[in-house]
């Protein structure tokens, strides 16, 4: 219950971290939050020789609002994010998304680039982005690039990040005014990792008549996963319960999450599509609100 | 491995120590400090026994380095009660109220709750909020009834 020895980097700039990383990327881990990374280490699940620990990489600690995006930079805390009156407003998903993360003590801890670049299926974060169209900026001393979720959720804790490169901001797109939004999710116990999840995001025509989804789900596969057949059968439609109710049906037609102790395979797909009817019902609500 | 050198501020003292990286915050403050108030139970981010005040905010101690408090500001139980050994207020409603059995999570519990209960205003405080305060903290005694009457007790006491 110790971790092993490591070597520690604590660089103060994203060029001393990107240098580390060039130099030892192959035997390093990037240390942020800590809150899943710690664990691995004190269960000896993880043994890297060496840890670069960003949390003195000041610049990557921001949020910005402004040209149409949410710039969030790697290194803000959940519990930053959370609190931030800005992010509410711009991006209400999120807030509404954070809150369902770990605990207190996770979320002073824990920041939004950890938590993707971890990249577990059942993580809320992750699922929130891909929901909201979300573009990772990734950089090494090679340069940079932008990917999204399809592009960046590779599978199961893995991501399409290259040993020499560090996640450095995520760049949501604002939704539209009078989008409505979700996250609803199910886990036995507050703060435990969910059995099931949805996020969705739902505008209306002048007609009541959905012309935008958006849906992703937590813990139905090795990624979040869009549910783009539910997405596009929605368009076009008034968002009324029927409408939900086949949406959510198709929604989880392709999904086979894996059973595990707390829950069989067949009741997660149950659950999940039951929590997508919810999230539907939820984010419609308030787009009508908006309307 | 390297040694590194740091420098915590514990409780208004500071403590100054050559250590390994892999040292956990909670063992530096329990066996460098020789603070033993605050408890490891599971040491893997899971119990809240652990929980200190990293500047101001509970965080577990068991997922933190003690080289990454180096520079920074750490409150454990310790600094709750006053000179004279009088309790907090919320230490006193946690007697009071009998929100404790064998006292190992107490610490965690407090240090979680500090800053919940100075934030809190009571006029608004139900129970459903206490317990999603609490919920990253595990007892396996009393069960939480009564650490959330401890709460509303002190909220009410530190507001009045």
């Amino acid at each position: 219950m110790k971790p092993p020895p490591f070597e520690y980097d604590d660089p103060g700039t994203v060029e001393e971290a990107l240098a580390l990383l060039a130099e030892h990327g192959d035997d390093a881990k990037v240390l942020a939050g800590g809150q899943s990374l710690v664990p691995l280490l004190n269960f000896r699940l993880a043994r890297p020789e060496r840890l670069i620990d960003v949390n003195n990489v000041g610049e990557l600690d921001y949020l910005r609002v402004g040209d149409g995006a949410l710039r969030i930079g790697a290194l803000v805390r959940h519990s930053a994010l959370e609190r931030s009156d800005e992010v509410a407003a711009a991006v209400p998903l999120l807030r509404e998304t954070v809150r369902f993360v770990g605990h207190v003590q996770i979320r002073n801890r824990g920041t939004v680039g950890g938590s993707i670049a971890h990249a577990d299926p059942a993580a809320e974060l992750p699922v929130a982005m891909a929901a909201l169209d979300a573009r990772f900026h990734v950089r090494s001393s090679r340069g940079e690039r932008v990917v999204g979720a399809d592009e960046l959720f590779v599978t199961h804790l893995t991501t399409s990040l290259e040993p020499d490169e560090l996640l450095t901001e995520i760049e949501v797109p604002l939704p539209e005014p009078g989008t409505g939004w979700a996250f609803v999710e199910f886990a036995r116990r507050h703060g435990d990792f969910a059995l099931g999840g949805v996020a969705a995001l739902l505008r209306l025509d002048d007609r009541g008549h959905c012309e935008r989804a958006a849906i992703a789900l937590l813990s139905a596969a090795p990624t979040p996963v869009r549910a783009r057949e539910a997405e596009g059968f929605l368009l076009g439609r008034p968002l009324d319960e029927q409408t939900g109710r086949e949406a959510a049906a198709l929604a989880v037609a392709d999904i086979r999450p894996s059973g595990d102790i707390h829950g069989s395979s067949e009741y997660r797909h149950g659950l999940i599509e039951a929590l997508t009817r919810r999230a539907l019902s939820a984010a419609a609500d308030r787009a009508k609100e908006a309307a | 491995m390297t040694r590194r050198e740091v420098e915590v501020e514990i409780n208004g003292g500071i403590v100054r120590r050559t250590v390994e990286p892999r040292l956990l915050l909670s063992d530096f403050i329990r066996h460098e400090a020789r603070l033993t108030g605050t408890h490891v139970g599971c040491e893997h981010g899971v119990c809240g026994a652990c929980t200190v005040q990293l500047d101001g905010e509970p965080v577990r101690s068991c997922l933190l380095f003690a080289v990454q408090a180096n520079g920074r500001r750490i409150r454990t139980v310790e600094a709750l009660a006053g000179p004279g050994g009088e309790l907090h207020p919320l230490q006193q409603a946690f007697h009071e109220t009998h929100a404790l059995q064998c006292g190992f999570c107490t610490p965690g519990f407090l240090m979680t709750l500090e800053p919940f209960v100075r934030d809190a205003d009571p006029a608004t405080l139900d129970e459903a909020t206490i317990r999603e305060a609490l919920a990253g903290n595990l007892c396996r005694c009393t069960g939480y009834q009564n650490i959330v009457k401890a709460v509303q007790l002190a909220a009410e006491r530190i507001h009045a």
